[in-house]
């Protein structure tokens, strides 16, 4: 058996109309203990109003040897990013 | 006569969870993992917070300069009110849990009703402790399914802290004088409703968590009337440390 429990990635959303943001990782023996775990954790000082986890063996990340492949050919193409509109304050995050 | 019964009652509610506090606070560092050690600490602060605001409220009945910090560090041991329950040693995570989930089933149904207190300070305080301890309930609840349900070893730990403790929760419904007076004046709770609560809280979760609940057996127990056990002492002896050694001291 294993000693310790499974780690949970933990995504907190700070108010309604943000997104969920990745805040840390916890260890937690499933989902229900992990949510508790992650409030416990990450919202003592009314950090947020809702509360993701994830298990972290879950997350497919990339090969970080293939960062030239995957990353490189969009750093040359300033036509791509919309740097041309001026947008109105009143849309807020964007 | 009256604020006498008054500011003894305030005691009464304030030093169960200021003694359970600082047996929680003993944790800090030495929880069993990380997050059960957050967890412990927070509800010790949640805790505290509570006692804050009844020992405020005392203090303002008392008059004549007392202030919270008198009633929480400069009492003697025979002066405090809480029950021999809380007292019990962070003896392993079992015992923290068996004490907490005791402790939860009494507590939650107290709140609910002193929310309706004719005293409207004692019906605020509860009613703004109310969130925390639905918290705290749920917490400790699930923990005794866990263990109880647990392992071989998570199962027979928490058993035996269960039938460790129960003996100590009679006290929790033996009432006091000063109980009866407040209860009558509808300040007070009804102990004997809390109880037909906690008896059936107790029973469900235990069965859900295949343990056995401990026939009901006499206990001397007397922490209410300021006699307890041999671990307050010691409590006290850290608790009343600075402000014993620095009269006076602020934050």
């Amino acid at each position: 058996m294993k000693k310790e429990w499974p780690v949970w990635e933990v995504f907190i959303r700070t108010k309604s109309g943000l997104d969920h943001r990745h805040v840390g990782s916890i260890h937690a023996a499933d989902g229900k203990m992990a949510i508790e775990n992650a409030r416990d954790v990450y919202t003592r000082r009314k950090e947020g109003v809702s509360i993701w986890v994830v298990p972290s063996k879950s997350i497919v990340a990339n090969n970080p040897d293939e960062g030239g492949e995957l990353f490189e050919p969009a750093m040359d193409k300033a036509y791509r990013h919309p740097t041309f509109y001026e947008l109105p304050e009143e849309l807020g995050h964007m | 006569m009256m604020k006498q019964a008054q500011l003894q009652y305030l005691l009464l509610l304030a030093d169960n969870p200021l003694i359970l506090g600082q047996r929680l606070g003993e944790l800090c560092g030495h929880g069993p993992s990380l997050e059960t050690d957050i967890a412990l600490t927070n509800i010790s602060l949640d805790l505290l917070g509570q006692v804050r605001n009844y020992l405020q409220y005392a203090a303002e009945i008392h008059g004549e300069g007392k202030t919270e910090d008198d009633f929480a560090f400069l009492r003697l041991e025979h002066e405090y009110r809480n029950v021999v329950l809380v007292e019990q040693p962070n003896t392993d995570f079992a015992w923290v849990i068996g004490r907490q989930f005791l402790f939860d089933a009494y507590h939650l149904p107290l709140l609910n009703q002193l929310a309706t207190s004719k005293d409207s300070q004692i019906s605020a305080i509860a009613t703004k402790s109310l969130k925390e301890v639905q918290y705290h309930h749920r917490f400790s609840k699930e923990w005794i399914k866990r263990l109880g349900d647990g392992t071989e070893e998570s199962h027979s730990r928490m058993q035996t802290a269960i039938r460790t403790l129960w003996p100590y929760t009679n006290e929790l419904f033996t009432e006091t004088e000063v109980e009866r007076q407040m209860k009558e004046l509808g300040v007070g709770a009804n102990l004997q409703l809390i109880k037909t609560e906690f008896d059936a809280y107790v029973a469900e979760v235990l069965s859900e968590a295949s343990l056995e609940k401990p026939a009901d057996v006499w206990s001397k127990a007397q922490g209410k009337e300021g006699i307890h056990s041999e671990h307050l002492g010691y409590i006290l002896s850290e608790m009343q440390y600075m402000q014993r050694t620095y009269p006076n001291m602020v934050w």
